[in-house]
């Protein structure tokens, strides 16, 4: 419903203007811990955004609790730091009531995947028109170091002394088990693939899950740091491009191959360029992402980052308004005098 | 098929009022036969109240004890305000609903059995040993045995309905009896039944067929029972409907909806008994209403929360179990001071409880159930079709004062009936509502900005909807600095913003409480009731002054703030009593806000008051004080009251 009282949507549909970064940042002294693989990831968003052709007033962050959470203070756009593991449900209401603004969602591991995976999986499976960051530090952070559900079998933290016991979540694995229509995994550590799958992200037309490899340098120093340090890239991550055969190593001289136990890594050498597999984001079935997503068991080893899956589906809150502009243009806009007189009446 | 109506030819019985009692298995349809008896007798033109009662399972053992359902409709030819007491007619359709129900029968009232069911094995899930037909244990009844099954089936066999379908219909057998000895309009449940099931010929068909045997039965059989009229009661000039409270609700947001400009979002979680305001509102899309069934009572109100934020009304709807689970986000819309409307319809607790059964023992959560200090607006409907005119007072509360409301309905309420005089839409007043769109500070810098938290004489703050150039602004459920709403953790803005809050709710300008009719604001006795009570009460009151009794009632809508004369109003009487279904939570609020000695009357049966149970307290309070024998009138105080 064309919504009079809203000003924001009397909006002048003009050209959108030219942004920087600055024009992106917000005035608040950002608080985290000096160090923290968050602010990389502020600073790529930050300076992707002028990128997008978006305006700032139709661009919502929200999030809910933890370290990553307070991210839309530091945006110079509209935001809502919400309740712990809610974002995706606050999110969904406003995407539902506004299908004309930007949404990000913003959330770490414990966030996203502890308290709120009910929301997550829910808002995924819809396919709402959100670009939801999940930073993974395997770690819970805000609240000083307990183990998260992305922490490892074994884990040694303060609620954990003697080592974690439950299995972690698998993110794009869990992504992909709930529908997701797109699901992406990038790092902290190189600001120009952040750039590149967050941009995926925000053009997708429905749910874009992101797991982004974040390092807490305080509680979990260096959990990730055998695969996206510098030296290490080349041999440890493997970049996902659609529609190319998936190679790593500095002469790539790996490659990813499907077999009946799942993606398997290979010599090129000995199993031939043609044995190795294509990347395609696009496949329906999810089989393929899954193994992808499979392959690394822990981040100590070749760990495919880039974007898993992204395939077209009707998106939730278009769908829902094309449900109410339909049954308006049937029945025209409900009369309240009507609506009163919908049961048998009687006079008096 | 058998030609229905025409005259009987005894004379009938004229009375100015019955109450019918319609009880059977689950599978028997008796919320639909009640419902049909309840529509055909408001079109008729009768005052009506009533009272379903079903069990939690949908199908619970068929012929248990457990299964039974039943549905207690009172007409009259004058204002009544509750179900009734005690039914003077039951309907039972198996030996289970005659065990179960026929206690709440008055002596010497009729009982209508289907006798087809009285059969061994029926009768032994019942728990009885030897059929109750056959003893003296009914002697105190006018019983009529029918064997519906049978006469339903032999009328629908000419039809070619199978057996098994036409036993499916001996329900309308039984509405068509009761039609024809409460001399009912026919024409609304032909036509209902012709919208109902069109397109399946032969379910019509069958079901015409039992409600014309069952009409022409009781036209035809010596019944021993005299046809009787109620006639229409002298209600005010206008257009009527019969409306539950569910279905006034749901209407009630989408006038608010209307009346303000702002599309109305519903954020809802299957539960009864709130879930057909989920149903009703799915309905209204051409009203721009959006409904969205979420994955758990937290998203619900997760979603509402960004909807208001988005410029919608923002709704959620629920019973107890679900507000318990919503507190956070309760606490998260006080701190953003955003408009909200949670509906609780509140049913037996705790935990799970009574899913089916009334209860409104969940004010002290709307009052206190959230952590910190975290004020919210109260709102109570007092009959089903008060229900719209709440829901727009809780919508223009949250609206205009920018705040989560409560709005306590309950299950007694949401599936109760009544009939409604409807307003007239043009009387409606409109909910006027404005959003920022400029800059509403200079900051030291000489640049102009916009302070969310910056407040207005009313204490509002200004809210910037997302999409409105330039006032880009965070807020969140972290302590916000008063003005500009940057994140602080300054003690003394803390201390400032609680009370802010507080304020904010507790300056919420609202009605004088106001005697009901009747009163005379002499008496010593107050009676002060919220909710679904206002029915029992006031019949109550109007028995008791019948019979020369004094006493006064008021009755509060709003319960938080609550009304600025009420104290006043409670001090000038000596003494004051509260009905309440629970064990006493206004009533401590009373004592609590005014330091008066009121006292609880309170009942947690799962079931309303009875207006019974209410007069026999209240002339047991003026007794006691009086010392003067003062016995109360009516037979129906068996059930007892818990004082």
């Amino acid at each position: 419903m064309t919504n009079l009282l809203n000003p924001a949507t009397a909006v002048d549909d003009g050209p959108v203007p030219e942004t920087t970064r600055s024009d992106w940042a917000s005035d608040q002294e950002v608080r985290w811990c000096p160090g923290c693989g968050d602010y990389s990831i502020l600073t790529a968003l930050q300076l992707l955004m002028p990128e997008l052709g978006v305006r700032r007033e139709k661009t919502v962050f929200i999030s809910g609790i933890g370290c990553a959470a307070r991210f839309p203070y530091y945006m110079n756009t509209y935001g809502v730091h919400t309740i712990h593991g809610r974002s995706p449900a606050v999110a969904t209401g406003l995407a539902m009531a506004r299908p004309d603004l930007d949404i990000w969602v913003i959330g770490g591991d414990g966030d996203m995947l502890s308290i709120g995976g009910n929301h997550l999986i829910h808002a995924l499976r819809r396919n709402v028109n959100l670009n939801i960051l999940m930073f993974n530090n395997q770690i819970y952070g805000l609240t000083k170091g307990q183990f998260s559900p992305t922490s490892e079998v074994g884990k040694v933290t303060k609620s954990s002394p003697v080592g974690a016991l439950a299995r972690p979540f698998n993110p794009i694995s869990m992504a992909l088990g709930a529908e997701a229509s797109f699901a992406a995994r990038t790092h902290d550590m190189d600001r120009h693939h952040m750039q590149e799958v967050f941009r995926r992200a925000h053009d997708h037309d429905g749910a874009a899950f992101v797991e982004v490899l974040q390092n807490c340098n305080v509680f979990n120093d260096g959990a990730f740091a055998a695969i996206t340090k510098k030296d290490v890239r080349k041999d440890m991550l493997i970049d996902l491009q659609h529609g190319k055969p998936i190679l790593f190593g500095s002469e790539e001289q790996y490659g990813v191959a499907l077999a009946p136990e799942g993606a398997v890594i290979v010599e090129v050498a000995k199993l031939g360029l043609e044995n190795v597999m294509v990347h395609d984001e696009t496949i329906r079935n999810p089989s393929n992402a899954f193994a992808l997503s499979r392959l690394a068991k822990t981040p100590d080893t070749p760990t495919p980052v880039g974007v898993f899956r992204s395939i077209e589906r009707d998106e939730f809150s278009s769908s829902v308004a094309a449900q109410i502009d339909e049954i308006q243009a049937q029945l025209g806009q409900g009369k309240l005098e009507n609506l009163l007189r919908s049961q048998p009446i009687w006079e008096v | 098929m058998t030609e229905i109506g025409g005259a009987s030819s005894a004379p009938a019985l004229e009375l100015d009022e019955v109450i019918i009692r319609f009880a059977g298995d689950s599978g028997d349809g008796m919320q639909l036969t009640g419902d049909r008896f309840t529509n055909a007798s408001a079109m008729f033109g009768n005052d009506l109240a009533t009272l379903p009662e079903y069990p939690a399972e949908i199908r619970a053992p068929a012929g248990t004890m457990a299964g039974v359902s039943a549905f207690q409709v009172h007409i009259s030819d004058h204002d009544i305000t509750t179900p009734g007491d005690a039914p003077d007619v039951l309907v039972a359709m198996n030996p289970a609903a005659l065990k179960s129900d026929l206690s709440t029968l008055v002596q010497g009232g009729t009982l209508i059995v289907n006798k087809d069911t009285f059969e061994e094995r029926n009768l032994a899930k019942a728990g009885y040993e030897s059929n109750p037909l056959d003893g003296e244990d009914l002697s105190g009844y006018r019983v009529i045995e029918v064997a519906m099954t049978t006469l339903t089936k032999e009328a629908c066999a000419e039809l070619g309905v199978k057996p098994r379908d036409a036993d499916r219909s001996k329900n309308f057998f039984a509405l068509g009896l009761l039609s024809w000895m409460y001399s009912r309009p026919i024409e609304p449940t032909i036509d209902w039944i012709d919208s109902k099931f069109a397109g399946k010929d032969m379910v019509i068909a069958a079901n015409k067929a039992a409600f014309s045997a069952g009409h022409a039965y009781g036209e035809t059989a010596e019944l021993g029972a005299q046809r009787v009229v109620v006639k229409a009661a002298p209600l005010l000039k206008g257009t009527y409907t019969n409306i539950n409270g569910n279905t006034a609700l749901s209407w009630g947001l989408v006038a608010a909806s209307q009346l303000s400009g702002l599309p109305l979002f519903l954020g809802s979680y299957p539960i009864t008994p709130a879930s057909d305001i989920l149903h009703e509102l799915s309905k209204h899309k051409a009203f721009g209403v959006t409904t969205f069934q979420a994955e758990d009572e937290i998203a619900a109100i997760g979603s509402a929360v960004g909807a208001s934020y988005g410029g919608s009304i923002g709704v959620t709807t629920t019973s107890g179990p679900g507000v318990a689970l919503k507190g956070e986000a309760m606490g998260l819309a006080v701190s953003l001071e955003l408009p909200l409307i949670v509906v609780d319809v509140q049913r037996g607790g705790p935990s799970t409880g009574l899913p089916t059964k009334t209860e409104a023992a969940d004010l002290m959560m709307a009052m206190y159930g959230r952590h910190g200090e975290c004020p919210m607006p109260i709102v109570a409907p007092r009959t089903p079709a008060d229900c719209f005119d709440t829901a727009i007072e809780a919508a223009r509360i949250a609206l205009v004062h920018q705040t989560p409301v409560m709005l306590l309905s309950d299950g007694y309420l949401a599936n109760g009936s009544e009939p409604w005089r409807l307003p007239d839409v043009a009387d409606l007043p409109n909910i006027d509502v404005e959003f920022a769109t400029a800059f509403n500070m200079v900051n030291e810098d000489g640049e102009e900005s916009f302070w969310p938290y910056l407040r207005d004489e009313n204490l509002n703050r200004p809210i910037a909807l997302p999409g409105t150039p330039g006032l880009m602004h965070r807020i969140g459920g972290i302590e916000k600095d008063d003005g500009t709403g940057n994140v602080s953790y300054d003690p003394e803005n803390h201390e400032r913003m609680v009370r802010l809050r507080h304020e904010r709710v507790a300056s919420i300008p609202i009605p004088d409480a106001v005697l009901e009719d009747g009163s005379t604001g002499n008496a010593d006795l107050l009676m002060v009731g919220w909710g679904s009570t206002w029915g029992a009460i006031t019949g109550a009151c109007r028995r008791v002054r019948s019979t020369g009794g004094e006493v006064d009632h008021v009755h509060l809508t709003h319960l938080n703030p609550l009304p600025a004369n009420l104290g006043d109003l409670l001090r000038s009487y000596r003494r004051v009593l509260v009905p309440e279904l629970n064990l006493g939570q206004l009533v401590r609020i009373l004592r609590a806000e005014y330091l008066v000695d009121a006292r609880p009357l309170s009942k947690v049966k799962g079931q309303p008051f009875t207006a019974g149970e209410i007069q026999f307290a209240i002339i047991a309070d003026i007794n006691e004080f009086s010392g003067s024998p003062n016995e109360p009138t009516s037979t129906t105080t068996k059930k007892g009251v818990a004082v």
